[in-house]
């Protein structure tokens, strides 16, 4: 295998797990948040965290430049204090992977809270089970199947992520080139044998992963 | 031992009212579906919040509306049966009655779940998970998990409704068995007048979300309040 072909797939790799890592760390207590508690702004929350999946990934992409770019107003911020930017690093791939792919761990996992029966949720509080303690043992064992679900799916959706990715992280080769954007460059440059190759590993990696999604959402739904 | 309860919740169309007290005495909260039975229940456990109202149990105050005290579920010292019992699925026997008793080291944990496995007569099944054992088991476990930490009252809603009769006879044998062993106020939610009869000491009939009548089963029986109860009874 060319060197640059594996490296961009070590990259993809590294950059869906990292951002599949927080997007667990993360995803899941949103996930909880809205499926359980009622509070003002509930559904606009959940509106923002999945704006994500339904616009272009340019347009997030945009959004991120502006919040995080050197200029931006978090950006800025980090720029002052340490002379440093995610703009045009493989941390800026992770941060587009995990604004892109995050709202599909989202829905799977609200759906699958709601749909843990009410009366063991309620079993457990009278029983002297905390909030956390309650979600801990009850609701997230009973909605592992969603969350797992929800897990393979922002992954896949990582590992193919490609405008945010390009806005953010730029296109450098050897250095920000996933196996989305490298197939890019490649197809730009007519070297189209390295872009089967890569193209046909995606589609199989990403077919896989939907297959095993599939798996587990069929039997929650 | 005593009870008292003074509740106002308004739900749509539908306002719950309600005033009584209890001693320490198996009572059944008799009526139609819809009259308010379940929601009283889940009133006292802390799972609704009522409007307005009062609930004392020994002395302890879990809510006032006019002091502002509303005791979350957890610290409420309540034993809850569900309808559905509510066994987690996902915990074999000898775990859902463990997790009943949080606040206990482990050793003192096993040991008193031992000893309700024991009284309950489930030994043999600890490993076992809900849906591998029968319908009076999984009754028993359901009042092992909720008796576990000692609550200073148990309440049940409609538990043997979905109970085959033989099954429903044993288990009220059983209820009275609990009652004499464990020696708290029981809260019986049914629409049925013979298992309430069959069952209680005394009888609080509901009619549309108010009270009707209190009073034993054979003061209800013989002397129904109104036409309303003579009607429910017939």
């Amino acid at each position: 295998m060319e060197s640059s072909i594996l490296f961009s797939m070590c990259l993809s790799l590294q950059v869906a797990s990292i951002s599949t890592i927080l997007i667990i760390i993360t995803g899941i207590p949103i996930a909880y948040l809205l499926a359980q508690r009622d509070f003002k702004g509930r559904e606009l929350l959940d509106m923002l965290f999945t704006l994500p999946l339904v616009l272009p990934p340019t347009v997030t992409g945009y959004y991120l430049i502006i919040i995080f770019g050197r200029h931006g107003f978090i950006g800025r911020i980090i720029y002052q204090h340490t002379g440093w930017s995610i703009m045009f690093t493989w941390y800026a791939a992770v941060l587009a992977s995990y604004v892109v792919a995050l709202p599909l761990m989202i829905k799977t996992a609200r759906a699958a809270i709601e749909s843990v029966d009410k009366n063991l949720i309620n079993a457990s509080y009278t029983l002297g089970h905390s909030n956390f303690s309650t979600a801990l043992r009850v609701i997230f064992p009973l909605a592992k199947r969603g969350i797992i679900a929800g897990t393979v799916l922002s992954f896949a959706r990582a590992m193919g992520e490609f405008g945010a990715t390009l806005m953010l992280a730029g296109n450098l080769p050897g250095r920000t080139d996933t196996m989305p954007i490298a197939i890019y460059s490649l197809a730009r440059g007519g070297q189209w044998s390295e872009a089967h190759y890569m193209v046909i590993l995606l589609t199989v990696m990403s077919g896989c992963l939907l297959y095993i999604a599939n798996r587990y959402t069929k039997r929650i739904f | 031992m005593e009870f008292e309860v003074s509740l106002r919740k308004k739900i749509n169309d539908f306002t719950l009212d309600i005033k009584w007290q209890l001693d320490n005495v198996m009572a059944v909260l008799f009526g139609l579906s819809g009259a308010g039975k379940s929601m009283t229940l889940q009133l006292i456990a802390g799972l609704m919040k009522p409007d307005n109202g009062q609930i004392m149990l020994n002395k302890t105050v879990y809510f006032d509306s006019l002091t502002g005290i509303n005791l979350p579920p957890q610290k409420r010292h309540l034993g809850y049966v569900f309808q559905t019992l509510a066994l987690f699925p996902h915990m074999t026997v000898l775990q859902n009655i463990v997790y009943g008793a949080p606040n206990l080291q482990k050793k003192e944990k096993m040991n008193i779940a031992n000893e309700m496995m024991d009284k309950f007569k489930l030994n043999g099944l600890k490993d076992r998970y809900p849906d591998q054992i029968s319908g009076g088991q999984k009754q028993r476990v359901a009042f092992a998990r909720a008796l576990i930490r000692q609550p200073q009252a148990l309440m049940l809603d409609e538990p043997f409704s979905a109970l085959d009769r033989p099954l429903r006879l044993e288990m009220r044998r059983f209820l009275i068995d609990v009652r004499d062993k464990f020696n708290i106020p029981i809260l019986f939610v049914t629409h049925d007048f013979e298992e309430a009869a069959s069952i209680s000491e005394k009888i609080i009939v509901y009619e549309h979300g108010k009270i009707a009548q209190i009073g034993s089963p054979i003061d209800v029986k013989n002397n129904p309040a109104n036409q309303y109860v003579s009607e429910l009874l017939s």
